[in-house]
């Protein structure tokens, strides 16, 4: 809520909001508490409204609007002042569009790292907006583009259909033809459960995939990081009873053995998770 | 702000009672807008069939521009990867051997002497520094495969692939091969 309001709007509700606090303060016990919060951070503002030190950033943005597609792509410049500014790149995206340029086309949903929408190239490596400081300590400027070798819709909007093929094509869902013992659940040990640790926090946000020269190339068959490390989580299922098959699926040129371990996937992970060990895994298993 | 909610709500449904008539007129008068708090946008929308939409969506498809990919993502991990650098000495070894060998069958068609005598006594006649010089540009190529293919081979049997191991590993392989390389061309 904080990111998505203004500071223009905050700085107005210092003025405001007392009066209107005192007003409707007695309906209910939150909205006091709330507004309490709120005298604090107007507070804060106008200390650093008076101490004026502008911490100015500057934001490059990858702009390209599909209304008129003869005109090139182009970088844009946004200054921001940080002191005014959430500490994530997506406040401050947020905050660009809000005040600044409501034409400037990105994705978001949940900004705290679960959605995957925001995923996009900062700073030369791909990663969510919303999990990205800026970094406050130097002030050069950042670069913002989307995600790399993709189709762009427009802005930083990338198109993922061929992402979501992809995805669908490795049947990502539990198959399985025996009924359970019990005939409530499929049961599986903790060793086997703790298999998927690493594996099904995956949330498709496509910043391995697109961090991969390989994908780069070959995207049309190459699966790429994301695709393969939920192949993998399907793979090591002890549920699962199609491995053979799914196994199967991968063992051509492309689908599987275009990943060279260049390995910008585990190094970009804004998860931290590491489909270049994944698939490492599933080439083992496909060897021996 | 959520006391200021609930009186939005509030005036919403008073707006929303049966009173079909009023309610319309207001809006037509524009007296709806300051009552209001929900973001009014001025980009007028329009209806589509699905085949339309689709037809749309094809033309947007042609237009669209692959978005910067080699030239914008981390320099360190595009231009100083093992990976490529691995692609790029095998295949300087691999051509320059088929270069070499049909050379060296041309040769006596062609009247060169490529045979090993001659190549050593020619060498031998340059300065010391050219002599390492062009043995390190044979050197590092073969010291910097050497090297990564026991890192790939290890990939393989999926060791090393902690983040940090993968940084690290990949510039101890640049700093190995080169002084390996250093040593082949000038203490050899």
């Amino acid at each position: 809520m904080a990111a998505l309001r203004s500071s223009a709007a905050r700085l107005l509700g210092a003025a405001s909001r007392p009066a209107l606090r005192a007003a409707t303060a007695p309906t209910s016990a939150p909205a006091a508490v709330r507004g309490m919060a709120q005298v604090a951070d107007a507070q804060q503002h106008s200390q650093t409204a008076s101490g004026d030190q502008a911490n100015l950033k500057t934001f490059q943005i990858y702009r390209w609007n599909p209304d008129t597609p003869t005109e090139k792509p182009k970088m844009q410049s946004y200054t921001l002042d940080l002191n005014k500014t959430g500490p994530m790149v997506l406040d401050a995206l947020i905050r660009i569009k809000n005040e600044l340029d409501p034409t400037l086309t990105f994705r978001r949903s949940c900004r705290e790292g679960i959605c995957g929408s925001c995923a996009m190239n900062i700073n030369g490596t791909n990663t969510l907006a919303c999990l990205c400081r800026i970094p406050a300590e130097d002030s050069a400027e950042m670069k913002i583009y989307p995600l790399p070798h993709t189709y762009v819709v427009k802005d930083l909007v990338p198109d993922l259909t061929q992402f979501y093929k992809q995805y669908k094509s490795i049947k990502p869902y539990l198959q399985r033809d025996t009924p359970a013992e019990d005939g409530k659940e499929y049961r599986q040990s903790k060793a086997d459960r703790k298999k998927l640790d690493g594996l099904y926090e995956c949330i498709l946000c496509a910043c391995c995939s697109t961090s991969c020269p390989s994908y780069w190339w070959n995207s049309e068959e190459y699966l790429g990081p994301a695709i393969l490390l939920q192949s993998y989580r399907w793979l090591v299922d002890s549920r699962d009873e199609k491995t053979a098959q799914r196994k199967d699926a991968l063992n051509n040129s492309m689908s599987l053995y275009r990943c060279h371990t260049i390995l910008n996937c585990t190094r970009t992970c804004p998860k931290g998770l590491n489909p270049g060990l994944a698939i490492a895994q599933i080439k083992k298993e496909m060897a021996f | 702000m959520i006391a200021q909610r609930v009186g939005t709500t509030a005036l919403r449904r008073v707006a929303g009672k049966p009173n079909v008539f009023f309610t319309a007129n207001v809006a037509r008068l524009g007296l709806a807008q300051p009552l209001s708090m929900t973001q009014t946008r001025p980009v007028a929308t329009q209806k589509l069939t699905p085949a339309d939409g689709s037809a749309l969506l094809a033309k947007q498809r042609l237009n669209r521009p692959v978005s910067p990919h080699l030239d914008v993502y981390d320099k360190q991990q595009t231009w100083f990867g093992g990976s490529i650098w691995m692609r790029i000495t095998g295949s300087a070894f691999s051509g320059s051997l088929y270069v070499f060998a049909t050379a060296y069958l041309a040769a006596p068609l062609l009247g060169w002497h490529l045979e090993s005598a001659s190549l050593a006594a020619s060498f031998g006649a340059l300065p010391f520094a050219v002599k390492g010089g062009l043995k390190f540009l044979a050197a590092w190529p073969f010291t910097f495969h050497a090297f990564n293919g026991v890192r790939h081979l290890l990939f393989d049997m999926a060791y090393g692939f902690k983040r940090q191991t993968i940084v690290k590993s990949g510039w101890y392989i640049w700093g190995a091969s080169i002084v390996g390389g250093l040593y082949l061309a000038f203490f050899l």
